[in-house]
Parts: C-alpha cells; structure tokens; sequence
C-alpha cells in the first residue's frame, strides 16, 4: 500500500486494521541473477537501486539477523558532504542530493532533516584548511558557508566560546547538512526494494562462497546453497571475517566506535556541531536526547561494546565547549564495529574472482553515503564499471598510490 | 584494559598507544625482486582476526618500550604480554 495523509486519516478512524508488513518475509529460491549480502542501509540501497534504476531482476538481500540490526540502526545519523578530496567530495554530494529526494522517492517517511551541520573553528591554521574545505564544496555545487565567533554566539549561546586551549574562532557551516532517522532508512529501503520484487531474506548467514575456476557462481549459507551470476558483499563490519571465506586480506582493520545519548531535553541544539580538535560531536535527537560521539577506542575490536577511556575521553571533550551537558544524565552508550580503511576511505569495487564484488571499509562515515553507496554498487555490478562518483575507490589505489586520505594520517586506520 | 607489562608489572592500556598488527615487526627486504608487491602487503593488508590477534603496543607514557600483546579481538582478554625486541630475536631478526 502508499503511505498517504490520506491513508493515515483512514486507517485513524478505521482502527488501524488495513496496515500490512511493509516487506514479505522471504524464503531463499535456488539461484539469483543478484546476491546482495548484508541487509544493512547499503545493501538495501543497493538491492533497491538495482532493481528500480537498471532494471535487473531475480535480486536476493541475505541479511544473517534481522534487517537494520548492524551499523545502519547503531550510527550518530548525521548526513553532510563537506568533504575536500576530488575522489570524496563528487560522490557525497551525490548522496546528500539522493537524500533530498529520499522520502519521495522511497514513499517513506525517514525524517530528513537538514538542520545544518556546524564544523567549529579553533585557530588560524584550522581556519584557513575550512576554507579551502568550503571552496572545494562549493565548487563541486555544495554550499559551504564561513560563520564569525559572533554569528555562532547567537545561535549556539550557551557554547563555551573562550576556552582557553580551544576558543572558537569561527566555524564552516553546511546548512544542507543534518540528520536522518537512521532505522527508517533501512525500512524504506526494504519497502521500496521489495515492492521492486527483491527477495529480503532475513536469518541467512553466509558461510563460504562456491567459487569455480576463478569464478564464484554463489552462497553457502545456513540456509543452504544459493546459486548466483554476481555475487555482492556489503557487510559493513564484517568485510574482513566474509572476504577471508574467499581468502582475501583486505586493506582493512575492524574497530569500535562508541556513541552516546543523554535524556530527554527541551530544544537546545537546533544543529549538528562538531569539535574536531577535541573530537566530540552532537546533535539533539527529535526525542530530546543529545546524541554525542568522538574518538575511536583505536584497537582492533569485534567485541561490539566499548571501553571506559573513550568514554572520559569524550565526555571532556564534551564539557570543553558546551558545559552545560554536564547537567544533562547519560541515558545509555552502545558500540558498533567497522571497517576502518587504511587511508579512512571506502571501496566500491570488483574483486580478483569474477562474480564477486566488494562493499566496504567506510569508516565512521558510512551512514551519509548509504544512498549514493547503494547505487554506485548497483551501477558496478549491472555495468561492470565505476559510477561516474566513486571511480576512485578501487582496491588498486593502495598499490599504485592513490589513496584518497582525507585526513593526511596515512596507512595508520584508528587514526582516520 | 589492564597489560601486564614483562618489566614493569600491570598498567593500565591508557599509558600506551596502539600500533596495530605484530606482522609489521617484519619489514620487506627493499631489494628484494618482489619489494613493491611485498611492501603494500606489509604496508596495507591484513588478516584483522575475529579471536586472538598478536599486536604492537609502544608504551609512550612509560619506559617507552614496544610490546606485542596476544588479545582476543572478540573479549578484550589478553592471554601473553612479550617485548617486541625478544619476539623480533626469536622469530629470526638480529636487531
Ligand atoms: C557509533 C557509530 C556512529 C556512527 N555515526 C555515523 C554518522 O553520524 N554519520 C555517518 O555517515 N556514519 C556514521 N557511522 C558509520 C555508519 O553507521 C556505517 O558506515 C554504515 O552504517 C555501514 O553500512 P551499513 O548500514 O550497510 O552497515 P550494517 O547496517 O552494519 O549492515 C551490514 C549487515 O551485514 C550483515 N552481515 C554481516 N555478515 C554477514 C554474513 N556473513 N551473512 C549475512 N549477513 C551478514 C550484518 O548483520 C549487518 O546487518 C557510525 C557508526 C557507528 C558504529
């Protein structure tokens, strides 16, 4: 069924008897021209683009739990494109164009909101990167826009703008930025991509590819074999532990990143700020909660939950430049696990084995790219080549020197 | 996280910076036929284990000593603390 207003009304005075699943619980079929696996946002977009942009058909989403039950419903939720690097900055504006559009495209509401993400500034040298920043965003048709320490005031007064080892001495602003109701994105995803006919077949855990001759022709899962023409991994966290099955190492560690919510507040916060130089993010969830994050606890980690140092570590970072979250309780903290690149930046890409095709290694950013993400893939694996946006994130890059290192710390992944 | 230094007794995992995989205590020959090959191997892949993993930690707020450390990826237990210099000498390397 559409969602409407008018739908709504109906099914208001009518008892609310006439919703049904918002996808079918799917039973795996023998083969798939298409085997996504991962049901997270990326696959989901990728399932769904797949189907609806180049019209492919027979497309499976293996998804070992349950649908959104990874990073995509664990993430902070802030989307943004104020990337620099030429390999980066195309491909994100892309995805926040994609966002614009999401809700209509998707007839699901996601909660899209570009309140504006605030990058805040500390001294000159950080000023004079932000511009540069702002430039290339601008010049890649985003809109970047320079705040003064007065102008920041008036909208965040309660930000401790003299501190005394980092004063605020301005901030980049991208008014498009903002945030999004992350567990929607994977449910309308799954609506959009099942109403395409795409098989969402949740509890299939991948346990081993079928590879011929150099060519995988498909799955062993726990659900038993699946046979497939192309076969698509996208599985956030876990690209390490799946691409072994295929023997492949992968220029890529897993870590831990903590993130955080206080209880319910008044509105305070009408934006996204971030303090890069302390590392402390924050935006005010629609419920009320401050949802903050920082730092990684920068050692390879499965273990899905985070350490106590972090949680200092943030939390000061926190207090330095907006005190008063000191008065607000934390209500909980959770962690997730993710692929963590060697230069902080995805691959989208095919792998040495034909048929097979990687999805992988997006950092702590991966939430915002979920839809160019997901068509970027779909574009590779129905045309075997690069979107026009991300053809620079191929495995080759790190052989031949091209790493797109938006943060300059090199080979070193828990510091991206 | 508490690692039990070999010299120094207990400390807690905060005194030390985190390098990552053992396997770079093994640097590539430079002359060696294969070295580009070799280097962005050692450079940049890896194996990123789910379970015990052997790992450089350099004890920047302490006696400045690197260390490898066996730690279970999934449980944060670490079952053996050894000095880099020891594993380097006993896995074939002279200094
Ligand atoms: C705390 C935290 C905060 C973050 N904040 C932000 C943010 O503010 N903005 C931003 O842009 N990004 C953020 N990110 C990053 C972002 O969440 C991820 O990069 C992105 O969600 C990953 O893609 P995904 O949604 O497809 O992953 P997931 O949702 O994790 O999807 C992967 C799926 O694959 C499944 N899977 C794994 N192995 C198998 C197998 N063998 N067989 C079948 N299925 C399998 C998993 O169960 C999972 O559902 C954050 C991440 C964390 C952890």
């Amino acid at each position: 069924m559409r969602y409407s207003g008018f739908a709504v009304l109906k099914e208001a005075l009518t008892g609310h008897r006439g919703w049904g699943p918002a996808w079918r619980d799917a039973s795996p079929q023998n083969a798939y021209d298409f085997v996504i696996i991962g049901g997270g946002g990326h696959g989901l977009a990728t399932a769904y683009y797949l189907a609806k942009e180049f019209r492919q058909s027979r497309i499976a989403v293996l998804e070992k739990g349950w649908i959104g039950g990874g990073n995509v419903g664990r993430n902070t939720t802030i989307i943004r494109s104020n990337y620099l690097l030429d390999g980066n900055q195309p491909f994100y504006e892309f995805s926040l164009k994609l966002w614009e559009g999401l809700e209509q495209e998707l007839n699901y509401n996601a909660m899209v909101s570009q309140r504006g993400i605030l990058n805040l500034i500390h001294t000159d040298a950080q000023r004079d990167a932000f511009i540069r920043r702002g430039n290339a965003m601008i010049l890649n048709g985003a809109d970047a826009e320079l705040l003064s320490t007065e102008q920041i005031k008036q909208r965040y007064p309660f930000l401790n703008t003299e501190n005394a080892r980092f004063p605020i001495k301005g901030g980049l602003a991208q008014h498009r930025g903002g945030t999004v109701r992350h567990d929607a994105v994977a449910w309308g995803y799954a609506r959009a991509a099942d109403q395409q006919g795409v098989d969402i077949i949740q509890n299939c855990e991948v346990t081993g590819f079928r590879i011929e001759n150099g060519t995988c022709i498909g799955v062993e899962t726990s659900r038993g074999f699946i046979g497939a023409k192309k076969v698509a991994a996208c599985v956030a966290g876990s690209s390490s532990r799946l691409m072994a099955k295929a023997e492949m190492r992968l220029p890529i560690e897993s870590h831990v990143l903590q993130a955080f919510v206080s209880e319910g507040l008044k509105p305070l916060l009408p934006g996204v700020i971030t303090f890069g130089a302390g590392h402390f993010y924050c935006s005010q969830s629609d419920k009320g909660g401050l949802v903050f994050g920082g730092d990684l606890d920068g050692y390879n980690s499965y273990a899905q939950r985070g350490n106590l140092p972090v949680v200092e570590d943030v939390c000061e970072g926190g207090m330095a430049i907006f005190p008063n979250l000191g008065r607000a309780r934390l209500l909980r903290m959770w962690g997730g696990i993710m692929d963590m690149s060697m230069d902080g930046s995805p691959i989208i890409d095919r792998t040495h084995i034909n048929g097979l095709y990687f999805n992988g290694g997006w950092c702590y950013g991966g939430f915002k790219a979920t839809p160019a993400s997901g068509f970027a893939y779909a574009h590779l694996l129905a045309t075997d080549t690069p979107h026009p946006t991300a053809t620079a994130y191929g495995f080759d890059r790190f052989a031949t020197g091209h790493m797109i290192d938006e943060k300059g710390q090199g080979n070193q992944p828990n510091l991206h | 996280m508490i690692i039990d230094h070999p010299l120094l007794g207990p400390r807690d995992a905060a005194e030390f910076v985190y390098k990552g995989d053992a396997s770079l205590i093994h640097r590539p020959d430079w002359q060696a036929d294969d070295a580009a090959a070799a280097f962005h191997e050692y450079g940049y892949l890896r194996d990123n284990p789910a379970g015990l993993h052997r790992e450089l930690w350099f004890h920047e707020q302490g006696d400045r000593s690197w260390l490898v450390v066996t730690r279970d990826t999934t449980t944060h237990e670490i079952t053996k603390v050894e000095l880099a210099r020891d594993v380097a000498r006993t896995e074939g390397r002279s200094k």
